[in-house]
This record gives structure tokens, sequence and C-alpha cells, in this order.
């Protein structure tokens, strides 16, 4: 990206006032270099998502933004519904709930590498992953009406994990607002046999351990220690949610003039919240985002399994349970005054700040867990949210490291076999049906995520509380 | 006769059909849709799916046969790798035919999420061919 056009505001912090139809300014939060490789792409869609009816301050990117459909992948922007304010499709992405969940060990890095082989193909056996793979669970329309209102609340109560995760849950583990009603046909379908699965792409289930401690005031309530494991889930709604996203993408293109709206990529489709198409989208997202909290809930469940099958009495509670592709409804304090507003964070996560009541009580002195994502044989980081992070970005950071080859490069500098071979030279066991898609997966094919975390850091919208390093990854 | 190919797009992938008439170069851009996933060589045509969109345009219409596509490869885990189109009057029937995914066999790369608007276009060139393309996410 040219950095010449636009105008530094801060160590990390680089605006763009608003030109044309822009309504708001576009702010960037990057250091020079991070600027330096991001796709130009990403300017004109922040300045695209910085013209929609109804945004509020600015439209916003994360350190580890690129492009994305529509709004760029760590875009947010929050829209208020009394000033027309609009929800979009696109702005959540089609991996509606795509997040982060990692749970807690009382293992050390040494009790599993003890037994690391077999608990890689323990795992591998246990978790379904890639194409094709199926989950344990059938779900009758009944079941699939109670999943999408209940979410993780739901999963507990059929026998996967306890009460006790729920409150380690983003929403207790159930968002409020879904309407199973707003969910298609072809979504039920293409759910009703993928609960508890991974999915593939950059998708995994990921045993790590703590390799540092970098605050450990913060650590210790997280539960965090040196050398301590931890397992940690990225994936999201599964069928049922790229589906909602497929739906009403074309719905919001083809309704988008009757709201008299222009829009400058098809990808923004939106319409204003308080629409019957909005509503309608709102209900959809949310039962989605139930469907991917039970998603996470059930695979939590059978990695417990899976772990105790070779470590027995392995606990496995869980840290936190945060999405990074959702539009939330949340107050927050502008200028002073208190507003109501709809939140989209496109790969970005939300990090509520020290005190924040949504925050659970155990974790709320310091701020919300914020959980990044690393790719495949590099770091994972345990962030916290901040008390700075509300006026910067309402409370959002970055997710993870963002590609920064395309799969084709990947399969052609990279052959599946090799990096398997290498990372296991390396003490990193990888478990894929798919070669290409590990080699489409290459850790090499992703940006910097050290680099990431330290601008999020910098730039006042999480700090880092532990880096996490890879044993053991089930990959789709 | 026609052709289809793959062309990259960040973290995604574009495919692109294109052949003679709109419905051959739709049958095209599926066969690079399975491309994706395997090597449509490897998909034996033994089952077979109908499949009916309606549109009010080229463009929607082929977002709706991939999304078509997308949605029966992952609610019936099916691959395809041998379709007929015909589309009239902003109506599109087609019939895919493929097999359900041996993962041994096929070693499927990725799961498609969906087709999507980016760089969607059913376009035909000056000498009169049809090309019909878009992103799928990843």
């Amino acid at each position: 990206m040219n950095v010449e056009a636009l105008r530094r505001d801060g160590e990390c912090r680089w605006v763009i006032e608003p030109t044309g139809a822009m309504r708001v300014p576009a702010v960037l939060f990057a250091d020079e270099a991070l600027l330096a490789d991001m796709d130009d792409k990403v300017r004109q869609q922040l300045c695209n998502v910085a013209s929609l009816p109804g945004i509020v301050d600015a439209a916003y990117a994360m350190p580890d933004a690129h492009w994305g459909y529509g709004f760029p992948i760590g875009g947010v922007a929050a829209f208020d519904a009394e000033e027309g304010g609009v929800v979009s499709a696109g702005g959540v992405g089609f991996d509606i709930s795509c997040g982060v969940r990692s749970l807690l060990s009382t293992c050390t890095r040494e009790d599993v590498t003890a037994v690391q082989a077999r608990l890689a193909d323990e795992l591998a056996r246990a978790i379904p992953a890639g194409l094709g793979s199926t989950g344990r669970l059938r779900l009758s329309e009944a079941e699939m009406d109670a999943m999408l209102t209940g979410g993780a609340r739901w999963a507990v109560s059929r026998g996967y994990g306890s009460t006790a995760d729920l409150a380690h849950i983003e929403e207790g583990g159930c968002i409020d607002g879904a309407d199973p009603n707003a969910i298609s046909q072809r979504a039920r379908d293409r759910q009703r046999e993928e609960m508890g699965t991974l999915g593939s792409g950059n998708h995994y289930l990921e045993v790590q351990w703590v390799a540092e401690v970098i605050d450990a005031a913060a650590a210790a309530p997280f539960g965090l220690s040196a050398g301590q494991v931890v397992v940690s889930i990225h994936c999201g709604s599964r069928g049922l949610g790229h589906q909602v996203g497929t739906d009403y993408l074309r719905e919001m293109v083809i309704a988008a003039p009757s709201f008299g709206l222009e829009l400058p990529d098809r990808e923004l489709a939106c319409a204003p919240i308080g629409s019957a198409l909005g509503q309608r989208y709102l209900g959809a997202m949310r039962a989605a985002m139930n469907c991917a909290l039970a998603n996470r809930q059930i695979l939590t469940q059978l990695c417990r399994e899976a772990f105790r099958r070779v470590l027995p009495g392995f606990e496995g509670g869980l840290l936190y349970d945060v999405s990074h592709n959702i539009c939330k409804e949340e107050v927050h304090s502008v200028r002073g005054r208190a507003r109501r507003l709809h939140v989209h964070r496109k790969g970005a996560t939300r990090a509520f700040g020290p005190g924040h009541v949504d925050v659970p009580e155990a974790l709320r002195a310091q701020g919300q867990p914020v959980l990044i994502g690393g790719s495949m044989g590099t770091a994972s980081y345990v962030l916290a949210g901040t008390a700075t992070g509300e006026a910067l970005s309402w409370n959002s950071a970055c997710h993870g490291a963002g590609r920064s080859m395309s799969r084709h490069q990947a399969t052609r500098q990279w052959r599946g076999r090799q990096l398997v071979d290498e990372l296991a030279a390396r003490g990193i066991l990888i478990r894929s049906p798919s070669l290409r898609g590990v080699a489409e997966e290459a850790p090499g094919a992703y940006k910097s995520v050290e680099r990431v975390v330290e601008v999020a850091e910098r730039a006042g919208l999480a700090r880092r509380v532990a880096r996490l390093e890879p044993l053991v990854c089930v990959k789709g | 006769m026609g052709d289809w190919q793959h062309f990259a797009h960040g973290a995604d992938i574009g495919v692109r059909g294109c052949a003679d008439t709109p419905s051959a170069a739709f049958e095209q851009v599926a066969r690079a849709l399975t491309a994706v996933v395997t090597d449509p060589a490897r998909v034996r045509p033994v089952e077979s799916v109908r499949i009916r969109c309606r549109g009010p345009d080229l463009d929607l219409l082929l977002y709706d046969w991939l999304n078509s596509l997308v949605f029966h490869m992952a609610a019936r885990r099916l691959l395809f790798s041998d379709f007929q189109v015909r589309i009239a009057g902003g109506e599109l029937e087609a019939e895919a035919r493929g097999e359900p995914v041996d993962v041994a066999r096929h070693a499927p790369a990725v799961e498609v999420k969906g087709a999507t608007f980016t760089e969607l276009s059913v376009r035909q060139d000056a000498a009169g061919r049809w090309c019909a393309q878009c992103i799928l996410d990843v």
C-alpha cells in the first residue's frame, strides 16, 4: 500500500480523510512494514465501507488486514440503526462466527511429547476433518431448531461438556435473537451431518504449549503458565453458515436498489438494520453463531475424550471462546454518549477491556482474552483487551496472521509430504487427510503473526499475555 | 468445444469456463469448480442430480448454478465430473453427474464454501466466445 496517501496519526495509526462518497474517515492500525506489505485493495475496500449509510466514527482495519469479500478481512465498522445504519452479509463473511476456543490442561509439554504420536493419531481419529467428513450426530428438524436457538447450551444439554464451560464462552454460549425460521432448507440440509466437524482450509485443532508468558499478572488469572499444554480449536458454523452467507448476499444484492443503495462492489450488499430483510439476516446470522458455538462445544468434548484415552485425567476446561466473523449489537460510549451500535468484525476479534461486564467474572480484572490463531507450525497468541480499545476500534483487535500468498502459489512452492516431514523434525506433528491441503496451508504462505500482535499491542488494541507453540495440528 | 482454467486471487481461487455458448461455458466453469477439490478425471459419473435455477441475468444465474453445485457437493458429499446445461429465457436446467467423495481416491484438497460475486461475469468476447467466471471462497 502506498503510505504517502495516508496521514500518520500516532505510532501505529493511519488515517484516510473522507473523499467522494465516504461518510467517515478510514483508519488503519499498522506499522510501516505491515502497511508496505498490505494489499492496496484494503485501502479501497475500507473506503467503500466508510461510504455505507449510518456508519459511526470510522471504518477500521486491523494490523492483519488483507483483501476480503466486500469488507477487508480485519475490517471493523459500527452502524447506528437510528441513523439509517445497515447490516452487511459481506461485513460478516461466509464463515459466520468462525472463531477460536482455547482449552487449558494440567499437562506439561513433556507429558505430551512422551505420547505425542499416539495422541496425534487419537485426535485425528476422533475429530472429523476435511471434505466429506461427517459428524456422529444427525439432527431432526426439531433438534436443528433447538441447536440454532441454544448454541453451546444445547450441546451441553445433549452431553457435550459441562455447564462450567458456558461461563467462558462469548454470550454464555448462546446468543439471543436467533431465528431458525430465517434459515433456508438448503442451509439446514448442509448442516445435517456436519455437527461436530472441523471443516478444511485454515481450520484446525492444535495442541500447543505455553512457550512464553509475556504478562504474568494476566496469565495467572487466565490459568496460563510456562510449559503448560493448551488446546486451541479454530472453526466456524460449517455448511450452515456458508449457506446463510450465500443466501443473504444474493438477496441483499437484489434488494439494494429498493433501499436506495448504490454499491461500488456487490459484495458490500447490505440492508438497513430496521428493514425486514436486515432483521431476518440478523436472526439467521445469530442462529449461525449458535451453530458455530455448538460445533466448537461438540469438538471440545471429542477432543477431551481423545486426550483421556492417551492421558487419563485430562481436564481441558475453557480459557475462552470468541468469534472473529460476526456482527454484534453492543453499547459503546461515543464522545461521552452511550449508543447502541451494530459492530461488524470480519476477521477481527472483540477485545473488551478490564472491568467490562461481558467478560467472565474470573477474568474480568484483566480484560477479555483475545485468541489469535497461528498458521500450522507457527506460534499462536493469547492477548487481553485494553482500557483504550473502545475509543480506538470499538474494542476490536486482530485475529491471526493473514495470508501473504495464494493457495496456487503455495502448492507450487511446497509439497505436503515435505512440509509434514519438516515440521515433524521440528517436533510438530501434522495429521490431515489432504496433503495438497497441507501444502496450501504452508506456514510460509502466511504473514508473521509476531509482527501483527506486536503492532496490535503498540497500537493499544490489545496486550500480549502469552505465546503458544504447536505440538500437534489436526487439519482438514 | 470449450475449456476451463483457474486463476489466482489472494487467499482464494478463481474459476473460469469458456465455450461457444453460455450453456457450454457454464459446463466448463463447473469442471473448474470440481478441479479446485480434485482432478475431475478421477470422478466417475455414476450418480445424477438435476438442478434448476432462475435469475434476472446471466451473472446471477452463474452465481446460483455454482452455488447449487456447492450445495449438492456439501449436503450429499458428492463430486461432479459431467455436466449438461441448458439455459433459456432466464432459466437454467441442468444435470450434473458424479459420485460420492472417496477420500483415498479423490484426495480432496479443500472444501468450497461458496461461489461469490467477486469477478463474477458472463461475457461474450469480440470473437463470439462466452466466458463465465467468478472467485470461489474456499
